[in-house]
């Protein structure tokens, strides 16, 4: 089916985003990348005695994905308009998902900052993926600073705790016309799936599927529940109705 | 002189500069400097001035490298 996500003027076929953080080994990584069919996965820095080996990268670059580096642990816009600078001089590519946490026990995004960070990020010439709340207005305020996508929360980091207000995600949705990515909070696949239905264009997780007792298999699941999310919002559901509404017809019921 | 390198006070030679540095952060480790980025004072410093930009005393350096992230 011909059903390409655009993201910062590139295409992808695969709708699905996935975050390295929490993967337990390199061959690991590369079954759960190769299983998810994702062709958009995330990195981060850090200093230098605490990061991953070369292998990592190797790893990715064999798979033939393209890195989205990260912000992760910023709490202010300086700290992250620099880290996404940083990740530019590192990874050689001007796309960042930019994050802005207001403290580390939610892990939610401090709007303030986060928004100051995207204009600033923007004016420098970086693709900016804005991780984000649920709410619509935040939302539309990062599109019109000129993100390249908004990718609202579904629940906190890492919580699996799903998507636990659809109808803001769906305001969202409707808020902008650029890329809505649902970014945190997917716990299983029809969590995803859900996100799809709602509208979003790709999903975006790593806890779900690197700490799942058998992630390769949860990125296989995540990927098939991306894709039927998709042809079911495509395909457009039936109105939910309040009594039942008999499939078989009445007409010709024979009289027993 | 002195300077903080990843949080940690650190003895460089008064002609250091910031690829001197990366260097011997880099040694023994696999991969090399491909994908290293440093910050000095809380400013990027491009890969094309490591080899010029010198270290003062009292500078604060964040050698970063590639890890995992979501």
């Amino acid at each position: 089916m011909d059903d390409v996500l655009e993201l910062a003027g590139e295409t992808f076929t695969s709708r699905l985003v996935l975050g390295t953080g929490g993967i337990t080994s390199m061959e690991t990584l590369e079954r759960t990348v190769r299983a998810s069919g994702t062709q958009l996965v995330t990195v981060a820095l850090r200093r230098i005695e605490a990061s991953a080996d070369a292998a990592m990268l190797q790893v990715l670059e064999r798979c033939g994905v393209r890195l989205l580096p990260n912000t992760a642990g910023c709490r202010t816009a300086r700290e992250a308009v620099l880290t996404a600078r940083l990740g530019r001089e590192a990874f050689g590519t001007d796309w960042v998902k930019l994050e802005v946490i207001g403290d580390e026990h939610t892990l939610l995004p401090d709007a303030l900052e986060l928004l100051d960070a995207a204009e600033q990020l923007v004016d420098d010439g970086f693709r900016v993926f804005a991780y984000t709340t649920d709410d619509a207005i935040l939302g539309r305020r990062l599109a019109d600073a000129g993100c390249a996508a908004v990718m609202p929360l579904g629940s906190p980091i890492g919580s699996g705790l799903g998507i636990r207000n659809p109808h803001a995600i769906a305001l969202l949705r409707e808020a902008v016309s650029v890329p809505v990515v649902l970014d945190a909070g997917i716990g299983t696949a029809s969590d995803a799936a859900l996100a799809m239905e709602l509208g979003c264009d790709a999903v975006l997780l790593a806890s779900a599927v690197t700490r799942a007792r058998d992630p390769e298999r949860m990125a296989l699941a995540m990927r098939c529940a991306v894709e039927a999310g998709r042809l079911a919002r495509s395909a457009g559901r039936i109105p939910r109705r309040w009594h039942a509404q008999a499939s078989t017809q009445f007409e010709g019921l024979p009289q027993l | 002189m002195q300077v903080t390198v990843n949080g940690s006070t650190t003895d460089v030679p008064d002609d250091a500069t910031v690829a001197a540095l990366v260097a011997d952060l880099v040694a023994g480790r696999a991969g090399g400097h491909g994908r290293v980025a440093v910050a000095r004072n809380g400013d990027v410093v491009p890969r094309s001035a490591w080899e010029t930009t010198g270290l003062a005393a009292g500078d604060a350096l964040e050698v970063l490298a590639p890890t995992a992230g979501g």
